[in-house]
């Protein structure tokens, strides 16, 4: 049989953060946290590894100039190439002043909605998606800790939370 | 703890608050019943926006003829408009990205409205050209696809196309910036939310948000890239909207300071919009004690500044124009400044550079009153510099012959009209399904710069403890619990062990 979780309330990110201190003194799992408000300094504590989000941006903006670039060279340069204004447009190189713009709307393009769907995806967050926050308390006013009793006695486990500051203890179901 | 801020700062949560009344506050317009005011406004929008409509369907079923143009003012009120609403749609960005990016907590209870304010305008801007272009159903001409008359694209060397992409891309990274952002305030809602269609609704706009620790870490991590793009992107889009103008060879247009002074121009008029809307807000709502008088001053502070800038790029414009020693370029000055539309140049003037410093005393910045009528003047008075840029450059050109004047007809000032109705109509019905706060990111900032910690920080010093130890529920009987449960579900694993 899997071993039980402990769903605890808290209601102060202070007092969330020290109980957190305190349970990983005692080497007690903690599975999840649940909160209304990002809680700095929380994840580190966790040790939850740095999220990736921003080199898959970097990485994104940079296919945004490349197909931008790919598309400008193909229409303006070697599909079709116009005097448009004494514009030169023999070469990409040449042409590449007016390009600039074009070319930069397209990056941020890709960088942002990539990352975000990157983002949404990782985290599962699309419409439709059941939220999975155990009590609906969590996006109000409650941080909810969810601890893993283990091998551990779990009226001993659930005392230890009680002491320190958590308003609610109850099993997960 | 960590929660130390500067004594000197203000607090920017003002009155006892625990973090569930933030959240019951931020949710009372929503849950709540629109009052008498709400509906008056709404339907005088609404009329106004479908008087504009009218206008427009009778602008794209009879042509643009019935527009004021001429031969020799091909563009007017529609570019004069476009540019204004993608101007006021810059505050937003700014508010949420470059504030971001500086770490000012203030941003925090304005970057909502401000954003949403950018969104409605955008979509007013955008209206404009395809109006313009007289056939509408052919907008994706504008898009880069092969078409059936062979292979005839379109010119990446137009100002007008980088148009397209600029604000096509502001236009939805702003949407998503805002709507991530959202996410976490519509999951309150949602677990708030008594009436079964109303948790369903938010349900499907809060994406599932749930709230672990890896969301908050990914979420804080997006918000800042999101930032990092957006700001030069918000900087961009002017400066691309100005070489509309700059790139050309019209005396007047034909100016390299045009970049730098539209970008200030739309963060005047940003500014003053969102100060227009926000104190309007802020009482009808009753979200005083977030959006603070503080706030309003810090806005103002930017409108002067901003204000200023605009007012150097006026006289620089000037200078040029006498300094370049090109007669057409100085007669155009020359002309706008005395000519037959210096009424409009002399509103201009009045209401961008003159009524801002005003700002320069805090008893006025500090006036709510004040602050609103400036706001609205700044706004007529940045309409007036796109009209006065692009009508009074255009209407004597080079050949006498052809000068002439441009007056609007009821369809031009019809459409305009309709697009503020139509804007209000989307920013009404926003104030009364959306969060109009960015309640969790307020949470956030409670115990640094809410009222209430910072005077137990100025009595008790700054490692004063921040919290009061809460009401705990008693410990239920694990083992027992678990010993029914087991009893009751009957499962396989019913009789292992519990301890």
């Amino acid at each position: 049989m899997a071993s039980k979780v402990l769903n605890v309330f808290y209601t102060d990110d202070d007092i969330l953060m020290e109980a957190v201190k305190k349970a990983q003194s005692k080497n007690y799992r903690i599975e999840e946290v649940f909160c209304p408000f990002p809680v700095h300094g929380l994840d580190k504590l966790l040790n939850v590894k740095p999220t990736r989000l921003a080199i898959t941006s970097f990485l994104y903006g940079l296919v945004g100039i490349s197909v931008a670039l790919t598309m400008m060279n193909f229409i303006m340069i070697v599909d079709w190439p116009q005097n448009i204004g004494g514009k030169p447009s023999f070469s990409l190189i040449e042409n590449l002043p007016s390009f600039i713009p074009t070319a930069f709307e397209m990056t941020v393009f890709f960088a942002a909605h990539l990352m975000v769907i990157t983002f949404y995806m990782r985290s599962k967050l699309w419409p439709f998606k059941k939220a999975e926050n155990p009590d609906p308390r969590t996006t109000d006013d409650h941080f909810l800790m969810q601890v893993n009793v283990g091998d551990n006695d779990i009226q001993e486990v659930a005392e230890f939370l009680h002491s320190t500051g958590a308003v609610e203890i109850d099993l997960k179901k | 703890m960590s929660h130390y801020e500067a004594p000197i700062r203000k607090p920017l949560v003002t009155g006892e608050k625990s973090y569930h009344d933030i959240s019951v506050e931020i949710a009372r317009p929503v849950e709540g019943k629109a009052n008498k005011t709400w509906w008056i406004v709404f339907s005088i929008s609404l009329i106004a926006f479908l008087w504009g409509l009218g206008c427009i369907v009778y602008t794209v079923s009879t042509g643009i003829g019935t527009w004021g143009l001429n031969k020799t003012i091909g563009w007017a009120w529609d570019i004069t408009n476009f540019v204004w609403w993608v101007g006021i749609g810059h505050a937003g960005t700014l508010i949420s990205a470059v504030l971001l990016l500086f770490r000012q907590k203030w941003r925090m209870a304005i970057n909502r409205s401000a954003e949403a304010m950018t969104i409605f305008s955008v979509v007013q801007a955008g209206l404009f050209p395809i109006i313009h272009m007289g056939r509408p159903w052919l907008a994706y001409w504008v898009l880069p696809i092969p078409n059936q008359y062979g292979s005839l694209w379109v010119n990446f060397n137009s100002p007008l196309l980088w148009d397209v992409f600029a604000i096509s891309t502001y236009l939805s990274v702003s949407l998503v910036f805002w709507w991530t952002g959202l996410l976490p305030d519509f999951a309150m809602l949602r677990d708030r939310a008594v009436k079964p269609f109303q948790k369903h609704i938010y349900g499907i706009l809060s994406f599932g948000w749930s709230g672990r620790v890896k969301d908050w870490q990914r979420f804080e991590e997006v918000s800042l890239v999101l930032a990092g793009l957006a700001t030069p992107l918000v900087l961009s889009v002017h400066t691309i909207v100005s070489f509309d103008f700059a790139t050309s060879v019209i005396p007047g247009w034909h100016t390299t300071i045009f970049p730098p002074y539209f970008v200030a121009g739309a963060i005047f008029s940003g500014f003053a919009m969102v100060n227009t809307l926000l104190i309007i807000m802020r009482k009808v709502v009753s979200l005083e004690d977030y959006i603070t008088i503080q706030h309003i001053e810090l806005m103002n502070i930017v409108i002067m500044i901003t204000g200023s800038i605009v007012g150097v790029a006026y006289i620089t414009e000037l200078f040029m124009a006498w300094y370049s020693g090109v007669e057409y370029e100085q007669y155009a000055f020359l002309n706008r400044a005395t000519g037959p539309y210096a009424w409009a140049y002399w509103a201009m003037m009045t209401c961008n550079v003159f009524s801002p410093q005003f700002m320069w005393f805090p008893k006025l910045r500090r006036s709510i009153m004040f602050s609103f009528v400036i706001s609205i003047v700044v706004n007529i008075g940045m309409w007036f510099e796109r009209f006065v840029i692009i009508v009074t450059s255009l209407h004597r050109d080079y050949m006498p012959s052809a000068w002439t004047m441009f007056s609007p007809t009821f369809v031009d000032i019809g459409i305009y009209i309709g697009t503020i109705g139509f804007f209000f109509v989307l920013f009404l019905l926003y104030a009364r399904t959306f969060p109009v706060i960015a309640q969790a990111e307020v949470k956030s900032i409670m115990k640094s710069s809410g009222e209430q910690y910072k005077k137990i920080r100025e009595e008790q010093g700054d490692d004063a403890k921040l919290y009061t130890m809460p009401e705990q529920k008693p410990l239920p009987d694990f083992k027992k619990l678990i010993a029914e449960a087991n009893t009751t579900s009957d499962s396989s694993d019913a009789n292992t062990k519990t301890e």
